[in-house]
């Protein structure tokens, strides 16, 4: 375990320093320790190392993560693991706005809530968020999925492409051409595996799906008034 | 005109300026379908330009240059403020972002070869990198776009540099749109959207919003990218003074200033014509802001919209931009609109000059589509020679005035060298009206 202290090195140093693995099949183990808040703390990894953030950290945290393991034993910012493509991030506390914001692939666990527009423009990437998530969650989200075992807010889904929602407690409401759907075998056969992978001790029975109605995916003069 | 039946004279018939054919064709053609039109391009209407300034060249005062003997200097460096690679252009001329998706991967192609052969920059759009594109093109600009398809880190390091996309001239506030007919396998493969939809991307990015997050966003994508890659931010020409100023104080490496003959895929039309401003208007203010920081060429501005020839790029830089960046011209260079296909423009309801219907995916040039027998009617490799041949031209033509200004290097061309033939070009330029030393706006009158 390599500890890296913000208090003493610069952000710079400490993303190079776990940077310089990227490419490698490399297990190494990092702790960050003194984060204070910091932005963009352990973005652009590609390899499977683990990383452990000690405290809280600002926007960006692990962004565009690949392969990594990063752990943030505290709340995020902005934007965590926004834009991730493999790996896992887990944040222990709360996520601010947009977590998991355009991901591509990769498994985001939040233990506490989830703000606003959480998964906004989702690609792929899984989301598991233990607690509640803010208004306008999963707007355009395109692919992956999306499980909350709290409550959901105002406009779930608006404008959803192919992605999937999952929600143990109650929606607020649903957005624009989201709907509720049946929940299938197959559907709790993906959730047990989300939730095993996250950790979460919960049973898929419990939760509801939404998804798109798909009535907004060509323009129609008859549905203007949706826009 | 005289009455049939009396002789007697009669008022000729007269068309409403108001109510014109054009304008009447359009209430009619809502009346029919309820819906609004949707094409690609820039702006058609006539607004203030830069045929309407003219160089003054050398006199007893002004000593010009040898046109074919003394060194008219054009290479131009981007991205010098921050990145430790800035991009370094043989030209002042880019090739701006135009998305795999509106454009066919033969059209990309051909775009980075003609730029590479050129000695400059072509740029990627919505839809993410292709192989054609980066493996044809010696500089690579990767666009950051609101909607983010197709974006991953491995992509950001293989770009010479990353721009990001908050607005465009053609729809400064508006998000790109491809519509179903070309959304391919690939095309959809590419963006994470099934076949055949019509994609309205997003017109705000999802994960900032304002200069103080996009400061964070920048200093995010350079820690991702090593702080090696120039960052440059894209603008519509809204409000100059104060988009330039923002971009700068958010910690970008160059500006890029779009004016609202810059083109577009797609969108409506009303958008097109009556949100932005002209090119010619906004450089000035954006000009101002750089030099009211302290930035002017520290933090380079690209200045694009309606470029055409070398004397419209000698004017911008003459304005203060240090270079131009070019879509639509690029895309008559490599054949569109090319009247040799004027049956086939017929065919669409139109005429060669006119088509701007690329959101169909119909393009007789095979350019602006993804169906596979227009797309093989490209010749990568000869367009892109025809993309060389212009932008070669557009270097020369500018050099040609710099050199009759008397200047060694085209950056040295200034807005003293210049005249504007109308008040409304003399105002926005801030140059003289010609003939007079009045510059509206400037006090004197």
């Amino acid at each position: 375990m390599t500890i890296l202290d913000l208090s003493e090195q610069a952000l710079r140093s400490v993303n190079a320093e776990l940077q310089s693995l990227n490419g490698t099949q490399s297990n190494a183990e990092y702790e960050i320790i003194n984060p204070r808040g910091s932005h963009a703390l352990a973005v652009g990894l590609n390899a499977p190392i683990a990383v452990k953030i000690a405290g809280s950290t600002g926007y960006y945290c692990a962004g565009m993560n690949k392969h990594a393991t990063v752990q943030v034993a505290g709340s995020v910012g902005p934007g965590v693991a926004e834009n991730m493509m493999s790996g896992m991030v887990v944040v222990d506390g709360d996520a601010s706005q947009y977590a998991g914001a355009t991901g591509h692939g990769g498994l985001l666990v939040v233990r506490g809530n989830a703000s606003s527009r959480c998964g906004i423009s989702m690609k792929g990437i899984d989301i598991v968020v233990q607690g509640d998530i803010g208004h306008m969650s999963a707007f355009m989200a395109q692919k992956g999925n999306l499980v909350v075992l709290g409550d959901a807010g105002d406009a779930l889904g608006d404008s959803l492409y192919e992605a999937r929602l999952f929600v143990r407690g109650s929606v607020a409401s649903l957005g624009t051409d989201c709907i509720e759907k049946e929940m299938r075998q197959e559907h709790i056969d993906l959730l047990n595996d989300l939730l095993a992978r996250a950790g979460v001790d919960a049973d898929p029975a419990e939760f509801r799906r939404y998804g798109s109605a798909r009535q907004l995916y060509n323009f129609h003069i008859d549905n203007a008034q949706a826009y | 005109m005289k009455d049939h039946d009396t002789g007697t004279p009669r008022t000729e018939p007269r068309q409403s300026a108001t109510f014109s054919n054009d304008i009447n064709a359009e209430i009619r053609r809502a009346a029919a379908t309820g819906i609004y039109d949707i094409r690609g391009g820039g702006a058609k209407r006539k607004v203030p330009h830069f045929d309407d300034l003219l160089f003054l060249g050398a006199s007893i005062s002004r000593y010009p240059l040898e046109g074919y003997r003394e060194k008219c200097e054009t290479a131009v460096t981007l991205g010098t403020r921050f990145a430790s690679k800035p991009i370094e252009l043989a030209i002042p001329i880019t090739i701006a972002g135009m998305s795999f998706g509106s454009l066919s991967g033969p059209a990309k192609e051909a775009l980075g070869r003609g730029a590479s052969m050129a000695g400059t920059s072509t740029t990627t759009g919505d839809g993410g990198m292709t192989e054609e594109e980066r493996g044809h093109s010696d500089k690579l600009v990767y666009q950051y776009l609101p909607s983010r398809y197709g974006m991953n880190p491995d992509d950001l390091r293989r770009a010479d540099a990353i721009e990001i996309v908050v607005g465009q001239g053609a729809k400064p506030g508006g998000g790109g749109m491809l519509l179903g007919q070309k959304i391919t396998e690939r095309v959809a493969g590419m963006r994470d959207l099934p076949v055949g939809i019509d994609q309205r991307s997003a017109c705000r990015h999802p994960d900032w919003t304002g200069p103080d997050d996009l400061e964070i966003k920048i200093l995010e994508l350079r820690e991702i990218t090593g702080w090696e890659k120039p960052i440059y931010i894209k603008i519509g020409g809204a409000r100059p003074y104060y988009d330039t100023t923002l971009a700068v104080k958010a910690g970008a490496d160059v500006v890029v200033l779009d004016g609202m003959q810059g083109g577009t895929a797609a969108t409506q039309d009303v958008f097109i014509e009556h949100v932005g401003q002209p090119t010619l208007a906004c450089i000035r203010p954006a000009v101002k802001a750089l030099q009211d920081m302290g930035m002017h060429r520290e933090v380079q501005l690209v200045v694009s919209g309606g470029i055409r020839t070398g004397a419209d790029v000698a004017k911008a830089l003459a304005l203060g931009a240090d270079a131009v960046s070019i879509g639509s011209a690029a895309l008559i260079a490599l054949g569109d609109n090319d009247p040799k296909w004027e049956k086939e423009y017929n065919a669409l309801g139109t005429t060669a000059g006119a088509y701007d219907d690329w959101h169909e995916g119909r393009d007789p040039a095979g350019i602006t589509t993804q169906d596979p027998e227009l797309m093989a009617r490209l010749d990568p490799i000869a367009a892109g020679r025809r993309l060389r041949n212009y932008l070669n031209v557009l270097t020369l033509e500018a050099q040609t005035i710099a050199r009759a200004c008397g200047k060694s290097h085209v950056h040295n061309l200034e807005p003293e060298d210049l005249c504007a033939l109308t008040v409304e070009a003399a105002a926005m330029a801030g140059v003289p009206l010609a003939g007079t030393d009045w510059i509206p706006g400037r006090g004197g009158y």
